[in-house]
């Protein structure tokens, strides 16, 4: 089962708009305030990572059911100019030392899963999902 | 597990409500000690703290409970702060790790055999800096009493250092002649330093060429720290000044090369600049100190006065090294 609806990122505001939808559906699936903050963080940190570096692009928001397990997925995907060294910005100590935030290990520490695709020239997708326990 | 933690803090927290006295404050502050020793984020405290709060105090206004998760929120950065800190730690223990390993690495290769020559006492100490050393002593002997001597520094320290004086070993390998003359050595040397190495990287080396027969030593010096020349009858000091430029700067440089004859008790005390620019809370250690010290200790084998030049100097500057440290003497017997 899965269950979508999205939000597109075009401005700073459109990040407050998906935090929002992220917070609404974590709420809705029982994930508790801690969890809440987050999914809501690594919305936020995907979010101004497409406003920032891709112009625009589309925070989209699913429900999961797997083996009877409950969980959120966030997908982020642009069709901006893609990430030329993704060992790089997945380094400990690369975004965070610029002062440019959590960055995507943050990301990948606030969620269970996550995964990264992207092309040059093409964009970039990014899957995090975080399983409700 | 979590609620076991939970129990125990409301449990904490509530003996300070009752009563704030220090004692109550100190557990709370080791409680604080295992949970970090747990992983548990900052956040997670809050959370903790809020329910702990929520049960013990229900009555509370809404106002208070919003903050709490207004808090939360806050915290969320602070936890993954944390949490990189501790991923980039065990990283620099990984890369610890691998200097360690690299170091030996590095002893093994340089490695060199001091030479049995007649006439002969040798004494030498080379302390790196830190773990990789960037100073370099090479020794080359046949069974004629002919034996030649590089000392080298690399200008810089550590790593790149250590990666740049391999190749010099290599080049004196592949040179491999016990009969060759300074000039010789330092131009062969300086054409594969020059090829090999980036344009910033420098060495400096001296060469001697001892001839046991004769108790000529035939130097040669680029761009390297003089080496001194004590006269045991005039009980006197003199460097052993030769032109010559640093390894590595041009292909066209061309070595100097002079002589001198040992007489019995005479030495040749041959060092890096981590041996003559040591400092103290007065300034630069001297060449007249050095000179001094090794006075002190003239009738000692040369082995005996390296030692004793070195563990004096390190007790004059503190026990702080300031570069890697590297002293031969040549003490003829």
């Amino acid at each position: 089962m899965s269950n979508q609806s999205s939000v597109e990122i075009q401005t700073e505001w459109d990040i407050v708009a998906a935090r929002q939808l992220g917070r609404n559906v974590a709420k809705e699936l029982g994930f508790g305030t801690v969890d809440q903050a987050r999914i809501t963080t690594a919305i936020s940190e995907l979010a101004r990572n497409i406003y920032l570096y891709a112009g625009q692009g589309k925070i989209e928001i699913q429900r999961l059911t797997e083996n009877g397990i409950n969980g959120i997925l966030i997908i982020a995907a642009d069709s901006g100019p893609g990430i030329p060294d993704i060992r790089k910005v997945m380094e400990d100590g690369f975004s965070t030392s610029g002062g440019l935030g959590a960055g995507l290990p943050g990301v990948k520490r606030l969620m269970d899963d996550f995964k990264i695709e992207t092309t040059l020239g093409e964009g970039t997708d990014i899957r995090a999902t975080k399983w409700l326990r | 597990m979590v609620q076991k933690i939970g129990s125990q803090y409301k449990e904490i927290l509530n003996q300070y409500m009752q009563r704030q006295s220090e004692q109550n404050l100190y557990v709370g502050q080791n409680f604080s000690r295992q949970l970090i020793s747990e992983n548990t984020a900052p956040e997670d405290v809050i959370s903790m703290h809020k329910a702990a709060m929520q049960e013990l105090y229900e009555e509370m206004p809404e106002t208070v409970w919003h903050s709490f998760d207004f808090l939360i929120e806050m915290m969320i950065n602070y936890g993954l702060a944390l949490q990189e800190r501790q991923s980039l730690l065990q990283r620099q223990e990984e890369l610890r790790m691998e200097m360690d390993l690299a170091a030996n690495v590095q002893e093994t290769l340089l490695k060199t055999k001091m030479p049995a020559l007649e006439g002969l006492d040798i004494g030498l100490l080379s302390v790196p800096l830190r773990k990789m050393n960037g100073d370099y002593i090479y020794f080359i002997s046949d069974d004629n009493g002919h034996a030649g001597i590089a000392v080298a520094d690399v200008i810089g320290k550590g790593l790149p250092a250590a990666l740049c004086m391999s190749m010099v070993k290599f080049g004196m390998d592949s040179l491999n002649d016990s009969l060759a003359f300074p000039r010789e050595v330092l131009s062969t040397i300086n054409r594969i330093v020059e090829k090999s190495v980036d344009d910033f990287m420098f060495v400096s080396m001296f060469y001697g060429r001892y001839e046991a027969e004769t108790s000529i030593l035939t130097y040669g010096s680029a761009g390297h720290e003089p080496a001194v020349l004590y006269r045991a009858e005039a009980g006197e000091f003199e460097e052993l000044t030769v032109k010559g430029l640093l390894l590595g700067v041009s292909t066209m440089a061309t070595y100097e090369e002079k002589e001198v004859k040992l007489e019995k008790n005479d030495m040749v005390i041959m060092m890096t600049d981590g041996v003559t620019e040591g400092r103290t809370a007065e300034g630069f250690i001297g060449r007249e100190v050095i000179n001094e010290l090794i006075l002190r200790k003239k009738d000692e084998s040369a082995q005996v006065i390296v030692q004793y030049v070195y563990d004096e100097l390190v007790r004059m500057q503190n026990a702080e090294l300031s570069d890697d440290f590297t002293l031969v003497i040549y003490k003829k017997v």
